[in-house]
C-alpha cells in the first residue's frame, strides 16, 4: 500500500488553510440557522405518535 | 480488457399497512404492485422463470426456441415498459432497474423506481377504506433485527478466476461503507445496545456473518456467490452484490455504482490492489460501520495496520493507474469516468478533514447532523423512540412525510429524465428491446425475463427470443426495426429472416 501515501500527501488538508475567523463564524451561524429551520420543519412533520409508529414498524426479512 | 460494466440495482422496499389489524405484508405488497399495473399499464406482462438458455444472441435472433415456457402466475410479477421488473419478493415490493451502461443512467433509473413506488402507493391508497394507509420506505431494516436488501449487479468477465474477484473486491466492499452508508440509529447485532452503538454508518453491517457464500437471507456473506449470469454464461458472470444500503442520496447511489464498476473493471484487468485483505473481514466490516469518527485501525492479513480510508486510497491510486492505461470506456466513457474519480477523491478528502461538509450528499452524515441537532434541541437520549421514528421517516417515500427529500440533498439526476425513465427503457442495453416490445406489442407478449422474451402471435407454439448479450438489442440495433414493425408477427419474421 505504498502508493496511497503519495496520493494522500497531495490531498489538501484543511488544517493547512488559515480561514479568517469572522468568515468561519459567519458560515457557522448560517449553517446553524439552516439546521434550526430544518428542525422546526421536522417537528411539524414527525409522526404524531412516534413511539407507536416505531413499535408497529415490523418487517419480514427479505432478499 | 475488462467487459463493459453493465449494471443494475434491485431494491426491496419496506412496507407498512396502517390501521389494518391483520395486515399481511405479502398482500400489502401485491396491492402496491397491482395498483400500479392496473392504474398505469395497458396490460400486465408476466415474468418468465425459464432458466438461462443457450442460443443465439439478441441481435442475431436467427434461432427460435419452440418449447412452451413456464409462466408463473401465483405471485404478482410484472415487467415494465422501461425494462424494469416489479414484483413481490418475500414480503416486500421489489423493483429491479433495467440494465444500464453507466452509473449516471442507473441513478436516474433508481430515482425513477422511487417515482414508480410513490405512484403505486398513492394509487393503492385511493382504493383503501378511509383511515387505512400503505406506507413505503426505501430502507433496509425495521430496527428490530429484520433486514431486506438493496442489491447491485455488475457484468464481469467469466475468464477471471472467481477466487481472485473475492480476494480483491472484499477489502473494497468493507471500506466503501464510509461513503456508501445510509446510516442507522443503534445496532441490531445481538448483545449491542444504544450505549455501545448509538449511531452507525450503515443499515446493513449488523447482518453480515460470513466472508463468502451463497446465502442472502441468513448468514449473509460480504461476497455473494450466486452464479446466475442472466446472459451468456460462457462469457460473463453477474456479480450479485448484497453488502450495500438503499441510499436516499443520489450522489451516493451514483458513487457506489460508478466506483464499484471502476473497481470491478480493474479486477477484470488484473490491476486492482491485492495486498489489502483484512485479517478479520466480518469484524472489520462491523467496526467500520460503528466508527462514525473514522478513527479505528484494522489489521490486514499482511500485518499492516490501516484505516478504512487508507484502503480506499489504495484502490483510488490503483484506479488512477488503471484509467491512465485503459481509459474509462467500460464504465461509460471519459466524462463519467473523470467525474467519478474526482468525486471519489473529494469525498475521501472530505471524510478525512471535514466530514460534516458532506451533509448535503452522504446519507449517514446528513442523518448524524440532523439527529444530533434534534437530540440537542429536545435533550434526548439516543434510545429515545423519537430518534428511531426520525430514522424511519428519513426513508419514507410519502412526499409530505419523507425527511430525506426536504433536507437539501444534492441531485445527480434530472427531473425530466427521471420522468422519461419511468416509462422508457435505457437505449443502450437489451432493456431497450424488452421495454419497446412491451410498449409496442403488449397483447402478443406472454412473458419476459432478463435474457429472453416469449411471444404468442396466434400460431403454435409460443416463440421465445433469447437475449443473451446485454449490449445487443439496443436502440442503435433495433430501434428502426421496432418502429417499422406494426405487430410482433412481423417483428419475428424480420428478425428470423
Amino acid at each position: 500500500m505504498a502508493e496511497q501515501e503519495q496520493r494522500r500527501r497531495s490531498a489538501p488538508r484543511t488544517d493547512d488553510v488559515e480561514l479568517d475567523e469572522t468568515e468561519t463564524g459567519q458560515a457557522g451561524e448560517e449553517l446553524k440557522a439552516e439546521l434550526d429551520d430544518l428542525l422546526d420543519e421536522i417537528d411539524d412533520v414527525l409522526e404524531t405518535n412516534a413511539e407507536e409508529f416505531v413499535k408497529n414498524y415490523v418487517q419480514k426479512g427479505g432478499e | 480488457m475488462a467487459v463493459h460494466k453493465v449494471l443494475g440495482i434491485e431494491t426491496e422496499f419496506g412496507i407498512l399497512h396502517r390501521n389494518e389489524g391483520d395486515s399481511n405484508p405479502v398482500a400489502a405488497s401485491s396491492m402496491i404492485i397491482n395498483a400500479y399495473v392496473n392504474g398505469f399499464l395497458e396490460r400486465r406482462v408476466g415474468w418468465d422463470f425459464e432458466d438461462e438458455h443457450p442460443g443465439v444472441d439478441a441481435r442475431g435472433f436467427n434461432e427460435f426456441d419452440a418449447l412452451a415456457p413456464e409462466i408463473e402466475t401465483h405471485l404478482v410479477n410484472a415487467v415494465l415498459t422501461n425494462g424494469a421488473r416489479y414484483y413481490v419478493d418475500h414480503a416486500h415490493p421489489e423493483l429491479s432497474t433495467p440494465e444500464c451502461t453507466d452509473a449516471l443512467q442507473c441513478t436516474t433509473y433508481d430515482r425513477a423506481a422511487e417515482e414508480i413506488l410513490i405512484r403505486s402507493m398513492e394509487k393503492a391508497n385511493e382504493l383503501l377504506p378511509d383511515g387505512e394507509e400503505l406506507v413505503i420506505h426505501k430502507n433496509n431494516s425495521d430496527g428490530k433485527g429484520n433486514s431486506y436488501g438493496c442489491h447491485e449487479n455488475y457484468l464481469v468477465d467469466r475468464s477471471v478466476p472467481f477466487g481472485r474477484i473475492v480476494n480483491e473486491v472484499m477489502p473494497y466492499f468493507i471500506s466503501r461503507q464510509v461513503f456508501c452508508g445510509a446510516g442507522k440509529v443503534g445496532s441490531e447485532a445481538p448483545g449491542l445496545t444504544h450505549s455501545d452503538v448509538p449511531f452507525q454508518i450503515t443499515q446493513r453491517a449488523d447482518f453480515f456473518e460470513e466472508e463468502v457464500g451463497l446465502e442472502t437471507t441468513l448468514k449473509r456473506p460480504i461476497v455473494n456467490t450466486r452464479d446466475e449470469p442472466h446472459a451468456d454464461s460462457k462469457k460473463y458472470r453477474r456479480l450479485h452484490v448484497i453488502v450495500g444500503d438503499a441510499n436516499m442520496s443520489e450522489v451516493q447511489t451514483y458513487l457506489k455504482l460508478g466506483v464499484t464498476a471502476i473497481v470491478l473493471a480493474m479486477i477484470d484487468d488484473n490491476m486492482a490492489p491485492n495486498d489489502c485483505a483484512f485479517e478479520t473481514s466480518v469484524q472489520s466490516l462491523r467496526q467500520i460501520s460503528y466508527d462514525i469518527d473514522l478513527v479505528t485501525v484494522h489489521r490486514l492479513a499482511n500485518g499492516e495496520k490501516v484505516s478504512a480510508l487508507d484502503v480506499q486510497w489504495a484502490y483510488y491510486a490503483a484506479a488512477e493507474k488503471w484509467a491512465d492505461r485503459n481509459g474509462f470506456d467500460v464504465v461509460g466513457g471519459r466524462d463519467i469516468g473523470l467525474d467519478l474519480m474526482q468525486r471519489w477523491h473529494d469525498v475521501l478528502v472530505a471524510l478525512e478533514n471535514d466530514p460534516d461538509s458532506l451533509s448535503d450528499s452522504i446519507d449517514w452524515i446528513a442523518k448524524r447532523r440532523l439527529y444530533e441537532g434534534y437530540r440537542e434541541r429536545h435533550e434526548l437520549e439516543w434510545s429515545d423512540p423519537r430518534l428511531a421514528a426520525l430514522d424511519l421517516q428519513y426513508h419514507d417515500l410519502r412526499p409530505d412525510k419523507g425527511l430525506a427529500r426536504r433536507i437539501g440533498l444534492r441531485r445527480i439526476s434530472d427531473d425530466s429524465e427521471v420522468e422519461a425513465a419511468v416509462d422508457n427503457p435505457p437505449p443502450s442495453t437489451r432493456a431497450y428491446f424488452r421495454g419497446r416490445c412491451l410498449e409496442r406489442y403488449p397483447d402478443e407478449i406472454v412473458a419476459a425475463n432478463w435474457d429472453s422474451m416469449v411471444f404468442d402471435i396466434g400460431t403454435d407454439p409460443l416463440r421465445r427470443v433469447p437475449m443473451l448479450e446485454p449490449l445487443r438489442g439496443t436502440a442503435a440495433h433495433v430501434g428502426n426495426l421496432l418502429d417499422e414493425c406494426a405487430n410482433a408477427a412481423e417483428l419475428l419474421r424480420r428478425l428470423g429472416a
